[in-house]
């Protein structure tokens, strides 16, 4: 059963097998075991991000693709839940109706893309998604009538997603171990399982027919062709599913954060920061996606109070408390990537599988 | 005769001022071994991928089972029934040998569009790549990465991919180049027991006489890519030009073209 759920992939390795349990148990009762807001809300960013990064690894760890437009996809989720939230008033058939546009405009965008550049050379088609990636970042903040330019919009949830909204009064006394029962839990449990929802179904896509055509494509597109598979329709079609995932993200993060704004979905940062969570985890895993989305957010959420802490506890070495110091805590986090690709060429999914 | 199954009419392709294949008008027929013959570079590699598609024409046609394939993309001519295998080995390096085969056995049953069942489900397509893995004696490597495989085994794989294709016309450049006897004998079985299925046709590039003597029922001559030659084994090989072709390379030159 859970081979079937897990589409036959499964972790191959005792080790990776129990840390993705770990990460899978910690962020299913997140709201429970880490109770405070700062925690649930990494917890929310931990899930959308695998989603993101798992979504981007079907386009390059599998299919070879390299594509800048990644975050312009989860972009465009994420503005369509918002402007149709604030144009047809706060409610779920707006959330719906927003995912839904979002991930077809999506599609239709890596389609145009696709059909344009994929059919020259791959450099070809890096370029056309980073220059298209960098032109709608500049509509948006262009045109900030509609999409409310560098700042952003922010909107309402429906009344059952907010923190005013309290259930289970008289069956648990509105509590669960000491944990309110609330709107913002509804909403990150909505969160959780739409991510885990799409995560499997792009573990599916990748070990389907399809996934191993991409696999073929990547090792090898020449021959791939000359086995009889129409190379540029497979990966248009990979761009296009990973369009809409991404954009199925981007939705689920407008309405974690109840706000769209231009740096959180659409800049050149977050697409750094999507590669570099897949190199770490692991390219060509999916897995790849979780280890190095949880690994990533926690160093980057907690290092800095981590850092804070030691320097006042080591008090006044002259050299070592300036190296520590809170401030150049992304010094630290720079020199903890290089030293994870350098020690895990092959990600960190790949290093468990090869000796487990 | 019977009616061609692949015909080639004034193909010619230019690569700058160099013509690399010109004007070469033949056909070929089911059931038929033909050996193409010429010294290095006289455009038989070429020849092929004006054929199967990875190089489009300049000018000419390309026609198969009546269809004029000229002008489709390689992966639609392999659907059409074109089956190559390549000079140098051209495989999935990272993938298993098995996986190898099966992604060419799922081509063929048209499943590379499935989205929603896992590859594994689909037992069918698995069993059938390991029949072909045992046709071709490599059952016992299936589960390693082609990376691993020695050379002769690589070029074992090529032949195998070409057998799962299925194809109507076989094409083989140079299967043996670069083999032990013991493997290239291998090989040159598996292509005998192609030929005693009577309906495909085979075109080989191969340069050992001898090969070509006990194999081909046909040969044709490429020499500056102009078809100087074509007809039995016999009569071609006694014939001056095919001596002229040759004249002047070493028997390594020979093995390696
Ligand atoms: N893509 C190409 N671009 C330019 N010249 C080419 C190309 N492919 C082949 N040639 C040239 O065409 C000629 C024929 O090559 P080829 O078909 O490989 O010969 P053969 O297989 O008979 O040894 C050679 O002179 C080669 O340099
Ligand atoms: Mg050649």
């Amino acid at each position: 059963m859970i081979q079937k759920i897990l589409s036959y992939d499964t972790p191959r390795s005792i080790a990776l097998s129990m840390l993705l349990l770990c990460i899978f148990a910690g962020l299913a009762l997140a709201p429970f075991l880490f109770p405070g807001v700062r925690t649930v809300d990494t917890a929310a960013r931990i899930c959308i991000f695998i989603v993101l990064v798992a979504s981007y690894d079907l386009l390059l760890g599998y299919g070879g693709i390299v594509s800048f437009a990644h975050t312009m996809f989860f972009g465009v989720g994420a503005y369509s839940v918002a402007l149709t939230s604030l144009h047809l008033g706060r409610g779920f058939d707006a959330l719906i109706l927003g995912a839904a546009i979002g991930a077809v405009l999506a599609t239709c965008l890596a389609a145009a893309i696709g059909l344009f550049s994929l059919r020259v050379r791959a450099i070809f088609f890096a370029m056309i998604t980073l220059a298209v990636a960098s032109a709608l970042a500049v509509l948006v903040s262009q045109f900030s009538d509609l999409t409310g330019g560098e700042d952003g919009l922010t909107f309402k949830l429906p009344r059952e997603l907010g923190p005013a909204f309290k259930f289970g009064q008289t069956l648990f006394d509105g509590t669960v171990f000491g944990v309110k029962l609330n709107g913002k839990l509804l909403t990150y449990y909505l969160v959780f399982g739409t991510s885990l929802v799409l995560f499997l179904i792009t573990l599916r896509l990748v070990n389907a027919p399809f996934g191993r055509v991409l696999q073929a494509i990547r090792e090898n597109e020449f021959r791939a062709e000359a086995i009889g598979y129409r190379v540029v329709h497979y990966k248009i079609a990979a761009t296009c599913l990973s369009a809409a995932i991404a954009s199925c993200a981007g939705a689920l993060y407008a309405i974690w954060l109840r706000y769209v704004g231009p740096s959180t979905t659409l800049s050149l940062e977050l697409m750094i920061d999507i590669l570099l969570i897949l190199v770490i985890g692991g390219m060509g895993t999916i897995y790849g996606a979780v280890i190095g989305a949880t690994l990533f957010l926690l160093t980057e959420n907690y290092l800095q109070a981590a850092m804070g802490r030691l320097t006042s506890g080591i008090g006044d070495i002259p050299v070592v408390s300036a190296l520590l110091s809170p401030d150049r805590w992304l010094l630290w986090m720079g020199i903890l990537f290089i030293v994870s690709v350098y020690c895990f060429p092959k990600g960190i999914v790949g290093h468990f599988r090869k000796d487990p | 005769m019977s009616i061609p199954l692949l015909s080639t009419t004034d193909l010619t392709v230019r690569f700058g001022g160099h013509i690399a294949v010109d004007n070469v008008t033949t056909q070929f027929h089911p059931g038929e071994l033909t050996a193409i013959v010429g010294p290095n570079g006289a455009g038989k590699t070429t020849f092929f991928n004006l054929i199967s598609g990875q190089i489009r024409a300049s000018s000419g046609q390309v026609v198969l089972n009546g269809q004029d394939i000229s002008r489709l993309p390689v992966s639609a001519r392999t659907k059409a029934g074109l089956g190559r295998a390549f000079q140098l080995t051209n495989l999935f390096p990272d993938l298993t040998v098995l996986e190898n085969i099966r992604l060419v056995v799922q081509a063929k049953a048209n499943k590379g569009f499935n989205l929603w069942s896992t590859a594994v489900a689909l037992t069918d397509i698995t069993a059938k790549a390991q029949t072909i893995l045992a046709q071709v004696r490599l059952e016992h490597v299936a589960k390693q990465p082609v990376s691993e495989l020695p050379h002769g085994d690589q070029r074992k794989l090529e032949v195998a991919i070409l057998i799962a294709l299925e194809p109507k016309v076989f094409m083989f450049d140079e299967p043996t180049a670069g083999m032990s006897l013991d493997e290239a004998d291998t090989i040159l079985d598996l292509i005998a027991d192609l030929k005693a299925r009577t309906e495909c046709t085979v075109l080989l590039v191969e340069h050992k006489m001898d090969v070509i003597r006990t194999l081909a029922d046909r040969i044709v001559v490429l020499h500056n890519g102009q078809l100087v030659a074509d007809g039995p084994p016999a009569e071609v090989m006694a014939s001056a030009i095919v001596q002229e072709a040759y004249l002047g390379l070493s028997p390594e030159d020979q093995m390696h073209g």
